[in-house]
């Protein structure tokens, strides 16, 4: 078993800044290069027209993952696509990288049924609402397809304010006891809705709780893509070699309200926003490629464009779904469903006239 | 046919139906090497190793979060919850993922889980080691819930359970865990969800019972023999509830009396007398009576019969109905 004591205290980079931080090295060819970016680039265009989507009525509340991208397209570009991805609500779009349909999503965040999709089919598991309550599920998924022989990795996406629930604990307890092949991916944003991360814990970083379940903790510069992807690298062969789970702390700041119906002013340090604003991380990647000659301006256009497209497809396509039959409420609940889903659906039909 | 204990035939099923499928795997608290605290789980790490029967962190919500991802992994996981009342920390994966996530994948993904464990009071036990907490699961949509009330139900329902695609909780009153050894089919032995059984026929008075109030409405229908036919109902499953049983013996006696150990508020038996004011109401030629559990915590267990359900409360509701 490596070492767990102490977790890390800095933050893992790559990405340098352009003048006195120089950047450090990745094993990526130039097309993987222009592949992660793609990925960054898609979803902080699905993210940024989500939000003006939802100020025209066209979908519901929304999480919004502005500056998270780093996070989400870094980690799951280490995976294969045999691995299962978790994700919270934060990384709605997440399925995006895996080839799932924009239309999809955005119908999630429509509330229609079409949004609902089949994890098997991407895997993607459903999004969870209800905080940290999906970290025992990857586990035990990690878990059992061990069992089965199958070499598959879970990864489980959450926020700060997730690792003060039970459920990351016990999701946490039994990964390591189990040796499960799991990797707690925690984006720290540092704000959960209006509570500061220092009311969250006294925990010096949340990379030390893996301490406590028997589990290296890393902790990495959540705005750098590469650095998101070395340290999940790492997680990832660590699993496969059989030596279980990996806390990653991947450490940014909310730059965006929670979602579209917060109002972040009343809590938020706009000074520091501003600063992570003007620190963002798809424009971090960007600086980086063009500075090692992988990314020119006509090819970065073309990517913008593509993902443009790609919304502009996804929400015509979302809002062309006819209304789903109210039939549609009493299927699936049960594959054997009980004779007064039938009664109670005849009834229904009856006084709507439907 | 062999005769086993009620506990013994909850072990039976499990071997049984742990032998004919391989992916059905038993985790819980204490369930592998000591096999369980009841040792309802007695000998299945010895038989089918540590990978099929597996001693769990103490952590409830674990044990059931952890189910469902093994089901997403292709196995059909029995979780073990140690005592009626240990098992509220997983209310929260009940509530939140058993009962919505084969709805949330539009019908997919199958959730093929079930939670077993013993409930009920009368066993002279510390706090929380007492309680009726079916209403809590009856009410998840999503999720079905049966209560044996004898061995051979005990295996039945609990093989069915198992092999029904959806999420199934088995309540096994641990009063009767050991009080009689009854006639019990070996091998295969399924009894399916939502039927009802009419334990004993009579025309004046139905008794509407489940789980460890059935005995009880036995032996009130006994106190009543000389005088009074009193025709018993194990409703065996309660969601679905077998409403076709129900109707047909309320509507032929024209009374009926429900017995449940929980307290009564939107306890299992108001959803029967509910139940019965719609469909039955000019069929019934008295109101239905309710003997339940009080609205209070479970009591200390010096006096914890003044709060179960009694044969003498029973027969005194049955001759307050007789009487109207």
């Amino acid at each position: 078993m490596s070492q767990v004591l102490p977790a890390e205290g800095g933050l893992r980079r790559v990405i340098g800044d352009g003048h006195a931080l120089p950047d450090g090295e990745i094993d990526l060819t130039p097309e993987q290069h222009l592949a992660l970016y793609r990925n960054l680039v898609l979803l902080r265009t699905y993210d940024e027209r989500s939000v003006i989507y939802h100020r025209q009525g066209r979908i519901g509340t929304y999480a919004i993952f502005w500056n998270h991208e780093a996070m989400q397209a870094g980690s799951v570009f280490a995976l294969e696509e045999r691995d299962w991805i978790f994700p919270s609500y934060r990384e709605s779009a997440i399925g995006l990288l895996r080839g799932l349909p924009v239309s999809t999503v955005l119908s999630w965040w429509r509330g229609h049924p079409a949004g609902w999709w089949n994890p098997k089919e991407w895997g993607v598991a459903s999004i969870c609402v209800p905080i940290a309550t999906h970290v025992p599920h990857a586990v035990g998924f990690a878990w059992g397809s061990q069992l089965k022989g199958e070499d598959r990795v879970a990864i489980a996406y959450f926020g700060d304010g997730a690792t003060s629930e039970g459920a990351f604990h016990e999701g946490a307890t039994f990964a390591g006891v189990l040796k499960a092949p799991v990797i707690f991916f925690c984006n720290n944003n540092q704000w959960a809705i209006s509570t500061p991360l220092s009311a969250q814990t006294a925990a010096p970083t949340l990379a030390d709780k893996g301490i406590g379940y028997g589990m290296p903790g890393v902790r990495v510069d959540g705005g750098d893509v590469l650095a998101v992807l070395d340290a999940t690298r790492e997680a990832v062969t660590r699993a496969r070699a059989g030596d279980g789970p990996t806390l990653i702390e991947a450490v940014t700041y909310r730059a965006a309200p929670h979602a579209t119906a917060d109002d972040p002013s009343i809590y938020i340090d706009e000074e520091r926003v501003q600063e992570e604003r003007d620190n963002e991380c798809v424009g971090r990647y960007e600086a980086y490629l063009r500075r090692l000659g992988l990314l020119t301006d006509a090819q970065a256009e073309d990517v913008k464009q593509e993902a443009l497209d790609l919304m502009r497809t996804g929400i015509a396509e979302a809002e062309a779904e006819p209304l789903a039959d109210p039939g549609l409420v009493f299927e699936h609940a049960l594959a054997d469903p009980p004779a007064s889903f039938a009664d109670d659906l005849a009834e229904l039909r009856r006084v709507i006239g439907a | 046919m062999p005769e086993r204990l009620l506990v013994e035939a909850v072990n039976d099923a499990l071997h049984v139906e742990m032998e004919r499928d391989p992916s059905v795997l038993v985790l819980g608290e204490d369930v592998g090497l000591l096999g369980g605290v009841f040792r309802a789980t007695a000998g299945l790490q010895e038989r089918f190793g540590h990978e099929r029967c597996i001693d769990t962190p103490l952590a409830e919500a674990g044990i059931l979060g952890t189910a469902i991802g093994l089901c997403m992994a292709g196995w059909r996981p029995v979780c073990e919850m140690q005592y009626d009342a240990f098992s509220y920390p997983a209310l929260d994966q009940l509530i939140n993922h058993v009962g919505r996530y084969r709805w949330r994948t539009r019908g997919k993904m199958a959730f093929p889980l079930v939670i077993r464990m013993p409930y009920g009071g009368g066993v002279r036990a510390p706090e929380l080691h007492d309680d009726s907490p079916e209403t809590y699961y009856v009410h998840t949509p999503g999720v079905k819930v049966a209560i044996p009330s004898n061995p051979a139900d005990a295996k039945g329902l609990l093989a069915a359970a198992i092999r029904d695609p959806d999420p199934v909780v088995v309540f096994e009153p641990k009063l009767h865990y050991r009080t009689a050894k009854t006639e019990v089919p070996a091998g295969e032995h399924v009894v399916p969800l939502g039927a009802a059984r009419v334990v004993r026929e009579g025309t004046d008075v139905t008794l509407v019972a489940y789980g460890a109030m059935v005995p009880l409405a036995g032996k009130a229908a006994d106190a009543l023999a000389d005088d009074v036919s009193v025709e018993v109902l194990d409703l065996r499953t309660l969601k679905p509830l077998d409403e076709g049983s129900l109707l047909g013996s309320v509507r032929k006696t024209g009374r009926a009396v429900l017995v449940q150990e929980a307290p009564r508020t939107c306890g299992y038996m108001a959803e029967v007398a509910a139940v019965l004011a719609e469909k039955a109401i000019y069929d019934l030629q008295g109101p239905v009576l309710r003997v339940t559990g009080y609205d209070v915590p479970y009591p200390y267990w010096q006096i914890e019969d003044a709060y179960m359900p009694s044969v003498e409360r029973v027969v005194d509701a049955v001759r307050r109905l007789l009487s109207a």
